[in-house]
């Protein structure tokens, strides 16, 4: 709501400045839009601000229940919220893995043909090596991930079990839980993955300085 | 021009792009100068500029023919003035000899195409000639079923289905979307191509006209809570592709776009509806979007983390980092490109920014030593593609020619020697260097970075 604050606030601003400045009233506009109307329409600034007298809800759409939410809300933040109920050792996710996964990513996870998941889990190995164990920040992702996108041919097909199984044998190939973990929202939450202090905030922020 | 060969007026002998694997030799060895000059020199001899059209001719209707998709060339028709023509049509087409067509990366769930770059005029790309980028391929969703679910840290959850989205204000912007990996074919100093068009190299961008409702309305609806900070756009692919996205972004200029170019959103490009986000990497700008989610924090997807992250040379890996800087590339002359003849050439191209207006392009066509402003063709809108060109006397010899952009906040278009000082070789996005063209002394051109390093 801050930034929702700051916009309103500076959409008063400009109503402001059109008023001072005399112009048309109906506006809640942009000062620029307003004069260039006088002149050159086609350089006008693009504006998505809503008109002065639109009201605060037009009441279009519909409620949504806690069902259709529940329904729906299906992604995992990086501390765990949202992981399912259930649960799936790394020797069962071995079995799911051969079945559903080995195609595309070869028998230890490094093979491909698609995405490498596996490797030595070090750092610095572009573009090729944004493996599990040698680049993804957060464990939680990867559940994320495969129960939404994985197997790619039949996606949405795992159960969350499965999903926590299969995890847990891919963290396994890369070294970052024993042969006889048992992945849940508490474990896989709780795997520390090595490079997660890498990631850093975008530090672009255009000028002359080339970053 | 010459009278007496049709061929010479039509602008029908553009190569199309299943001709990128042909090797320069090759299409040297093909072109007749003098079979050419026999038949069109008449534009170089009365003084007037050429275009990439003439450049065009002097590719052999041969070489063309012996490529895979090469474009049909109709034959010479009876006069149209003493023929009827066709009847009206409910949906038009293009010329016979306009088939510009998208550059397939792989026939597979998650690929790419691009668009043809070299073909266009002016800013707009047709909406069947924009670049796709799907991680599971493009959904079949009928517009009256689908519906836009927004919950999370608002005081109203609410389900809008289309028919309540299309109720609210509307608005249109002219903006590009571009993917944050285009241009990465030029990067590796290793591997730096010659052989590679304007579609191959940075056919991930697109301009359209997208209309939708702002995202703004649509959060002031429901009422964002004190607190959130973040927002998770979610699709309705076989992906479910999610990005999550600052509320900042959501507030200032982010649209819900149903429309493209006068028409409802393609298919290949979020149908029925898509998050915009003006002047970010494309793949933050989730397509056939069904959730919406305000949170206080991201959530840390795949493609937000072990995708669209950049590892720089310190160690460490550059994570959101959405904004597309300001970059330019000549699309004329470029590879496959002949031209046929030294005198007037207009070197053409586009430039772009995500930091609001291009404000300048400069144009060398001494392999950098020199540069001279070049024309913006307006509209120069914020966050769009604007055509730049750059009048050019070629007197024959070899030469580099290349561009730069600078934008509204005084960045300037970065040489690659700069952004591999402040960023090592190890990036896959946001490659956004300078690109430079050869032109060989009988006319061929090819990518000409390498002859620069």
């Amino acid at each position: 709501m801050r930034a929702a604050r700051k916009r309103f606030a500076g959409g008063a601003w400009a109503l402001l400045a059109v008023l001072l400045a005399a112009c048309a009233p109906d506006t809640g506009r942009e000062p620029e839009v307003t004069a260039a109307a006088s002149g050159s329409v086609a350089q006008a600034a693009f504006s998505g601000s809503l008109p002065a007298h639109a009201p605060e809800r037009f009441g279009f759409g519909a409620p949504a229940s806690a069902d259709r939410i529940a329904l729906w809300d299906i992604d995992i933040k990086p501390d765990g919220e949202g992981l399912p109920p259930g649960s799936g050792s790394v020797a069962e996710g071995r079995r799911i893995y051969e079945l559903s996964c080995m195609q595309c990513h070869g028998p230890t996870g490094t093979e491909g043909p698609n995405d490498r998941l596996a490797s030595s889990g070090e750092w610095g190995e572009w573009p090729a090596g944004r493996t599990v164990g040698g680049y993804w920040p957060y464990a939680t992702t990867l559940f994320d991930y495969t129960r939404k996108a994985m197997p790619q041919a039949t996606p949405g097909t795992l159960g969350d079990d499965e999903v926590y199984a299969v995890v847990g044998y891919v963290l396994h190939l890369s070294g970052l839980v024993p042969a006889d973990a048992v992945m849940d929202a508490e474990t896989l939450a709780a795997v520390e993955m090595p490079y997660r202090d890498r990631f850093v905030p975008d530090d672009r922020k255009g000028g002359p300085e080339i970053r | 021009m010459c009278g007496r060969c049709p061929e010479s007026l039509r602008k029908t002998d553009r190569y199309t792009a299943a001709r990128i694997d042909m090797k320069p030799t090759t299409r040297r060895r093909n072109l007749s100068r003098r079979a050419w000059l026999a038949t069109a020199s008449g534009t170089a001899a009365t003084g007037l500029v050429m275009t990439r059209w003439d450049a065009l001719k002097a590719t052999t209707p041969a070489s063309r023919a012996s490529t895979a998709g090469a474009r049909q060339i109709p034959a010479a028709s009876a006069d149209p003035t003493k023929v009827p023509g066709r009847f009206v049509s409910e949906v038009g087409r293009r010329a016979t000899g306009e088939q510009p067509v998208r550059l397939l990366r792989t026939l597979a769930l998650s690929s790419s195409s691009r668009t043809p770059l070299q073909d266009l005029q002016g800013t707009i790309t047709p909406s069947d000639l924009h670049f796709e980028r799907h991680h599971a391929g493009v959904p079949e969703i009928a517009a009256e079923e689908h519906e836009l679910l927004v919950h999370g840290m608002v005081e109203r959850p609410t389900v809008f289905r289309m028919a309540d989205l299309r109720r609210y204000p509307q608005v249109s912007r002219i903006c590009f979307v571009e993917c944050s990996g285009n241009g990465g074919g030029a990067y590796n100093r290793s591997r730096m191509p010659t052989a590679i068009t304007p579609q191959q190299l940075d056919g991930l961008l697109s301009t359209s006209e997208w209309t939708g409702v702002m995202l703004s309305t649509i959060l002031r609806e429901v009422g964002v809570r004190s607190g959130a900070s973040w927002i998770l756009a979610e699709g309705r692919d076989a992906a479910v592709m999610s990005r999550s996205v600052p509320l900042e972004k959501a507030m200032d200029d982010a649209m819900l776009a149903y429309g493209q170019n006068g028409e409802a959103i393609r298919p290949e490009q979020g149908y029925p509806v898509r998050l915009l986000l003006p002047g970010w990497e494309g793949n933050a700008q989730v397509k056939w979007l069904r959730r919406i989610e305000i949170s206080d924090r991201p959530t840390m997807t795949r493609d937000e983390t072990s995708r669209y992250t950049d590892p720089l040379k310190d160690g460490t890996a550059r994570q959101f980092s959405f904004v597309m800087d300001a970059k330019s590339l000549i699309t004329f002359p470029s590879y496959p490109y002949v031209l046929p003849d030294r005198g007037w050439w207009e070197i053409e191209g586009l430039a772009w920014t995500g930091r609001g207006r291009i404000t300048r392009v400069e144009v060398s066509t001494d392999g950098g030593r020199s540069w001279a402003d070049a024309v913006l063709q307006p509209p120069v809108l914020s966050k769009s593609t604007v055509r730049f060109r750059h009048l050019w006397n070629w007197d024959g010899r070899e030469t580099v020619i290349l561009s730069r952009a600078t934008d509204e906040t005084g960045y300037v278009q970065p040489t690659v020697h700069q952004l591999w000082d402040a960023r090592g070789e190890g990036t896959a996005y946001h490659q956004n260097h300078q690109r430079a063209w050869k032109i060989a002394s009988d006319g061929a051109v090819t990518f000409g970075l390498g002859d620069l390093l």
